[in-house]
C-alpha cells in the first residue's frame, strides 16, 4: 500500500476514479441509461402471440367458413359498410360474394392484408371441399437469439462502449485543459504518458462494471443468449473500448473548451449512431455507402459483438472487424500523441 | 561561500534578518538560482518580453512587479520551462530546460496564476496526487500544516474559499520541497485578510531559506515580501533593486500631502512649487487639490513647510504624511498609476 501511495500512476488513476464516481450524471449515462433503453426496446418489440387478423364477409356462410381458421376473426356486413371499415383500417380484408364466386378486397402493400388474403382463400376453398394434396404438419419454433431484443442488445453495448470511452476521455481532458490543470500538471514532474494511461486504466476498470451490469441485466431479464466464448467477448469489449478511447483522445487533443469538444464528439458519434447498425442492420443502407459504413469502428464493434453473442462465432473468424478496430486503436492514438496540446 | 556572502551584502533588507539555508541540498551548488540573459519572446506581433537580464540569488525573495500586460507572466513561464523563449539564456540552479528538464521539474515548485483543481477531489487527495510526482519531498500532512489547511483536509475543493484555494495551490508547489519556488500573482483576487494570511505563509517560507520568485501587480505586496524587485513595463525591466533603494532613487522616502483652506479669493489653485526650494523637500505634484511633496527627513521638512505656509498666510484643511511606496516609484518612472491599468 505504501509503495502504491507514492506511485503517480496509481494516484492519477485513483483521482480519475474518484472524479467519475462523484459525478452522478456520468453514472446515469453510463450505467443506468443503457439498461433503461434495453427495457424500453424490450417492451416495445416484445414477441407477441400471433395476431388474429380482423376480416369481414358479405354472407353468413362465408363468415362461418372464415372463422374456421383461428388466425382470422370474421364478421358479416354489407359491401358498403365493409368498404368503409376497410378504408379506416378496422378490417384487413373484405370477402364479397359475387355471382361467379368471391372477390377479395384488400391493400396488397400491407403484409398483414396479404396474409389475411391467403388464409381467407384457404378457408373458403376448404369450406367448398378442397383438400390438401400433400399432408402437412406444423412444428412451432420460438428460438432465443432471433428476437429483436437479441439483435439490439449487442448494438446497445457497442454504442455504450463508444459513448463512455469518447465522453470519458474527451470531456475530462478538455475540462482539465480549460481549467489550466493540464498546464499545472506538466509544470510538475508528472510523466505525461502516465496522465493518459490513467484514463485508460480507469476506463478498463469501469468497463468491467459497465459491461457486466448491462449484459447481466440483458441475460437475466431478456434471456439474451451468449453463444460465443465469454473470454473472447471480454477481449472484444476491451478492444472496442480502447479503440474508442483513442478516438476520444484524438477529439480531445486540441480543443480548448468543453463546448468545443462536445460539438466535436457529436460530429464523430452521430454518423455512427445512425449508420453502424445499433437499432437496425447496417446492411439496409445502399451498397454505394457500404464501404464507408463497414470501416466505421462502431460497425465493426457491433458486427463482432453480434457474431460472438448470437452466432457463437470464434474470434479467428472475426478478423475483419478486429483489424478495423485495431487500426482505429493505433492511428488516432499515434496522431493525438503528436498533436496533443498540453496547455 | 564568498559568493553567497557577497550576494547577501547587496540584498540588504534592513528589517529582515537573513536566515541560513536549513537543508544541505540548498547549498549543494553555488551561483545564482536563476539567471536570464537577453531573453526575448514575441507572440504574433506583440513583444511580450524584450531582452530581459535578471539574476536571482539563493535564498532571495525576488519580485517581478508591473501592471497587467507588462510581461511578468510570460517571463515567469519562460523561467518555469512552460514557454520557450525566442532568444536568450535561461539557467535555473545552474541547469537549463533543454538538457535537464526532468531534474529541474523535481527541484522547483510552481504556482500558476490560475489553476482550478478538480472540484470534487479533497484537499488531501489533491496533495497526495501531487506528492506522488516527486521522488522526494515533504509529507502531505506537513504541506497541509504549512498551508494551514488542517480544518479543510477532508473538504472538497469546491467548498474552499478563494484564499484557501490559493493556499492549496501553494501547498501543491511545496510538496516536492523545492529549492526554487515560483509564485505567479499569488494574492490576486483575494480579500485583504486572505492576502495577509498568504503573506505570512510566504514569510515563513522565506525564513526557511527558500528562493522565491513571485510576480505581483500590488506594490505593497512586493515591498512587504521581496528582498529585491524588478519593475517591468512593456516587456522590459525599468528599475531593479531593493524596495528601499528604488524608493530612495526617486528622491525622498516620505510623502507629505496636504490641502489648503479656500480663502476669499475663490478657488484659484495655489502654486506651491517654490516650496521645493526648502531643504529636504523634493518633487512636487498636485492631484485633485491635494499637494504632494516627497521629502527625505520628515522632522526637518515638516516644520519648514509649516513655516512657509504660515508666511504665505495659507491655512491647512488636511495634512498627512506617509512613507513613499513603490507605487510612487512606478508613477515617477512611467507617469502612469499602476492601479489605473
Amino acid at each position: 500500500m505504501n509503495s502504491l501511495e507514492f506511485s503517480s500512476l496509481y494516484q492519477l488513476t485513483m483521482a480519475r476514479f474518484r472524479l467519475f464516481l462523484r459525478e452522478p450524471e456520468a453514472i446515469f449515462w453510463i450505467f443506468v441509461f443503457p439498461i433503461l433503453l434495453a427495457v424500453g426496446l424490450g417492451i416495445a418489440f416484445r414477441n407477441r402471440p400471433p395476431d388474429v387478423l380482423p376480416v369481414a364477409a358479405t354472407t353468413m356462410q362465408l363468415t362461418q367458413a372464415l372463422n374456421t381458421d383461428k388466425s382470422l376473426s370474421a364478421v358479416t356486413m354489407d359491401e358498403a359498410a365493409g368498404f368503409h371499415k376497410l378504408a379506416t383500417g378496422d378490417i384487413l380484408l373484405l370477402v364479397v360474394q359475387t355471382p361467379n364466386g368471391v372477390t377479395y378486397q384488400f391493400d396488397d402493400t400491407n403484409p398483414d392484408a396479404r396474409t389475411a388474403r391467403l388464409l381467407a382463400d384457404h378457408a373458403v376453398q376448404a369450406a367448398e371441399g378442397q383438400h390438401n394434396a400433400v399432408p402437412v404438419d406444423n412444428k412451432l419454433v420460438h428460438e432465443k437469439g432471433a428476437r429483436y431484443i437479441d439483435f439490439v442488445v449487442p448494438g446497445l453495448l457497442g454504442m455504450n462502449l463508444m459513448g463512455s470511452a469518447i465522453w470519458g476521455l474527451g470531456f475530462a481532458i478538455v475540462d482539465a485543459r480549460q481549467k489550466n490543470l493540464l498546464k499545472r500538471l506538466v509544470a510538475s514532474p508528472m510523466p505525461r504518458w502516465q496522465y493518459l494511461m490513467s484514463f485508460l486504466l480507469s476506463r478498463l476498470v469501469m468497463l468491467v462494471v459497465e459491461v457486466v451490469a448491462f449484459l447481466g441485466f440483458a441475460w437475466l431479464v431478456f434471456g439474451v443468449p451468449f453463444r460465443g466464448s465469454i473470454l473472447e467477448l471480454a477481449f472484444l469489449c476491451v478492444l472496442i473500448s480502447m479503440s474508442f478511447s483513442g478516438l476520444g483522445l484524438l477529439v480531445a487533443s486540441r480543443a480548448r473548451t468543453t463546448e468545443g469538444v462536445s460539438g466535436l464528439m457529436n460530429v464523430v458519434m452521430l454518423p455512427m449512431w445512425i449508420l453502424s447498425g445499433v437499432f437496425f442492420s447496417a446492411s439496409r443502407f445502399p451498397a454505394i455507402i457500404q464501404p464507408f459504413v463497414r470501416i466505421l469502428p462502431l460497425t465493426a464493434a457491433n458486427d463482432a459483438l453480434r457474431a460472438n453473442m448470437l452466432q457463437g462465432t470464434a474470434i479467428t473468424h472475426l478478423i475483419a472487424p478486429v483489424v478495423v478496430l485495431l487500426v482505429w486503436l493505433t492511428i488516432p492514438f499515434a496522431i493525438s500523441l503528436r498533436i496533443f496540446r498540453w496547455r | 561561500m564568498a559568493d553567497r556572502d557577497a550576494n547577501i551584502a547587496t540584498i540588504s533588507a534592513p528589517t529582515q534578518s537573513y536566515p541560513p539555508a536549513p537543508s544541505p541540498h540548498l547549498k549543494q551548488r553555488l551561483g545564482p538560482s536563476l539567471l536570464l540573459k537577453g531573453v526575448r519572446k514575441a507572440f504574433a506581433d506583440v513583444v511580450a518580453v524584450d531582452g530581459l537580464d535578471l539574476q536571482v540569488n539563493r535564498g532571495e525573495c525576488f519580485g517581478l512587479l508591473g501592471p497587467n500586460g507588462a510581461g511578468k507572466t510570460t517571463t515567469i513561464e519562460i523561467c518555469e520551462g512552460l514557454t520557450a523563449p525566442d532568444d536568450g539564456l535561461v539557467e535555473l540552479l545552474g541547469m537549463n530546460w533543454r538538457s535537464n528538464e526532468k531534474e529541474l521539474r523535481q527541484r522547483i515548485g510552481i504556482q500558476l496564476q490560475e489553476t482550478r483543481f478538480p472540484e470534487k477531489l479533497t484537499v488531501n487527495e489533491t496533495l497526495r496526487l501531487f506528492r506522488s510526482f516527486f521522488k522526494r519531498g515533504i509529507s502531505v500532512d506537513e504541506s497541509i500544516r504549512t498551508a494551514q489547511l488542517e480544518d479543510k483536509r477532508r473538504s472538497r475543493i469546491a467548498g474552499l474559499s478563494g484564499g484557501q484555494k490559493q493556499r492549496l495551490a501553494m501547498a501543491c508547489a511545496l510538496v516536492g520541497d523545492p529549492e526554487l519556488l515560483f509564485l505567479d500573482e499569488p494574492t490576486t483576487g483575494l480579500d485583504p485578510q486572505a492576502r495577509r494570511h498568504l503573506w505570512d505563509l510566504i514569510d515563513n517560507l522565506k525564513r526557511a531559506g527558500r528562493t522565491i520568485i513571485l510576480t505581483t501587480h500590488y506594490m505593497d505586496e512586493a515591498e512587504r515580501l521581496c528582498n529585491r524587485v524588478a519593475i517591468m513595463d512593456h516587456g522590459k525591466i525599468i528599475a531593479m533593486g531593493t524596495p528601499q533603494e528604488l524608493i530612495a532613487s526617486v528622491g525622498g522616502e516620505h510623502i507629505v500631502e496636504f490641502a489648503i483652506v479656500a480663502n476669499g479669493s475663490g478657488n484659484a489653485p495655489v502654486d506651491l512649487t517654490s516650496l521645493t526650494e526648502l531643504p529636504d523637500v523634493h518633487a512636487y505634484r498636485v492631484d485633485a487639490g491635494l499637494h504632494q511633496f516627497s521629502v527625505r527627513e520628515l522632522h526637518k521638512a515638516v516644520p519648514s513647510i509649516f513655516d512657509a505656509l504660515n508666511g504665505m498666510g495659507l491655512q491647512l484643511s488636511e495634512f498627512r504624511t506617509h512613507s513613499a511606496t513603490l507605487d510612487d516609484v512606478f508613477l515617477r518612472l512611467t507617469g502612469r498609476n499602476l492601479r489605473d491599468e
